[in-house]
């Protein structure tokens, strides 16, 4: 593994909860209820934590100076890595919780695999505390999918038709590319194929309770690890960066 | 507050400190059931590390007194100072008074 592989991966980390974090932000003040605005809100704020900790790590490995705050508010759509699920709208609160629940079941498996095997000490270091956060994020998602899925009539509808739109992005976790291939080689990311069975069976479980059909489709959207993005990614980098780009000095 | 069938019912919570002895009362919120109840509590008044138990009850399960009862309850320890124990000296030794 290259030392730029090493900081794609760092990157890669720090941008699937960067956006994610941000979108979830978005429903500040619009949870349906407000017990759920803070929790969104909360789970949020973890993602926001997560991405420091991978940036910073990110920054170190580049080696050119650049910080957390650069690599967040400083960097284009096409320069961002995330998965291409994170940065979805967020639709109505169903929407929103299937794709909380499809990436909080990947994000579990491979913060565990961070947390507790990886040979990189510092991503161990965030991961450590990032792990119990995903597992009461998966817990919460898992919830919701239970009780929207086994709920009423039209909120299994909804749900489910939230589930088949999500789902081919979801594929896009467990299609390998060179860097994944040599950070799995080098013990540094967990193989994707060990990832991509372990997740299958949690969303199944909790989708055969939840009384929802798992889509049969194996076509998956793919492109956000390598800077191919949605449009919806630049309005998102838009508003989230326009503070820091128009005062790039302004600090709290 | 309305009670009709689209709005949650109203739970109390409980929350234990980590020197607390007993459970504090905190708040209230609203939730589906005791479970969401739970998660609702840890996300609305443990952010900020209060707690390590929660506990939630049903509103509807608590009963309260009356303030109309305040002087047939109250008013009648006012005149009876020796309830307290502030004529005994503690030893050191003895916390949690």
């Amino acid at each position: 593994m290259t030392a730029e592989q090493h900081f794609q991966v760092a990157l890669r980390l720090g941008d699937d909860a960067m956006i994610l974090g941000q979108r979830l932000a978005e429903w500040c003040g619009h949870g349906p209820v407000l017990e759920e605005d803070i929790a969104m809100s909360n789970i949020a704020l973890d993602l926001l934590g997560q991405a420091r900790g991978y940036y910073s790590r990110a920054g170190a490995l580049e080696g050119l100076g650049r910080d957390e705050d650069q690599l967040a508010f400083f960097r284009t759509d096409q320069e961002y890595r995330n998965h291409l699920l994170v940065e979805r709208p967020n639709g109505h609160f169903g929407d929103t919780m299937v794709r909380q629940f499809l990436f909080d079941a990947f994000s579990l498996e491979r913060t565990q695999f961070l947390a507790n095997q990886t040979v990189d000490e510092d991503m161990a270091a965030v991961a450590a505390k990032a792990v119990k956060e995903v597992r009461y994020h998966f817990s919460h998602s898992s919830q919701w999918m239970l009780r929207l899925g086994d709920g009423t009539e039209e909120s299994h509808r909804k749900v489910q038709q939230s589930l088949d739109d999500l789902w081919p992005y979801a594929g896009e976790f467990f299609v390998a590319d060179d860097i994944d291939e040599a950070a799995s080689l080098a013990g540094l990311l967990p193989d994707l194929s060990h990832v991509a069975h372990a997740w299958h069976a949690r969303v199944s479980e909790v989708l055969i309770q939840a009384t929802l059909q798992k889509p049969t489709t194996t076509w998956s959207q793919r492109g956000g690890k390598h800077g191919i993005h949605s449009e919806h990614l630049g309005f998102l980098l838009a508003e989230m960066q326009v503070l820091p780009r128009t005062y790039p000095d302004a600090a709290w | 507050m309305s009670t009709s069938a689209k709005e949650w019912p109203l739970w109390e919570i409980f929350v234990r400190s980590r020197q607390g002895l007993g459970h504090k009362h905190v708040g209230s919120l609203h939730a589906a059931d005791a479970e969401m109840a739970i998660t609702n509590a840890r996300d609305v008044y443990t952010r900020r590390q209060e707690g390590v138990s929660i506990w939630v009850v049903p509103a509807s399960a608590i009963t309260a007194s009356s303030p109309d009862d305040k002087e047939p309850l109250f008013d009648p320890a006012n005149d009876k100072v020796y309830r307290h124990p502030t004529f005994y000296k503690l030893p050191d030794e003895v916390n949690h008074m």
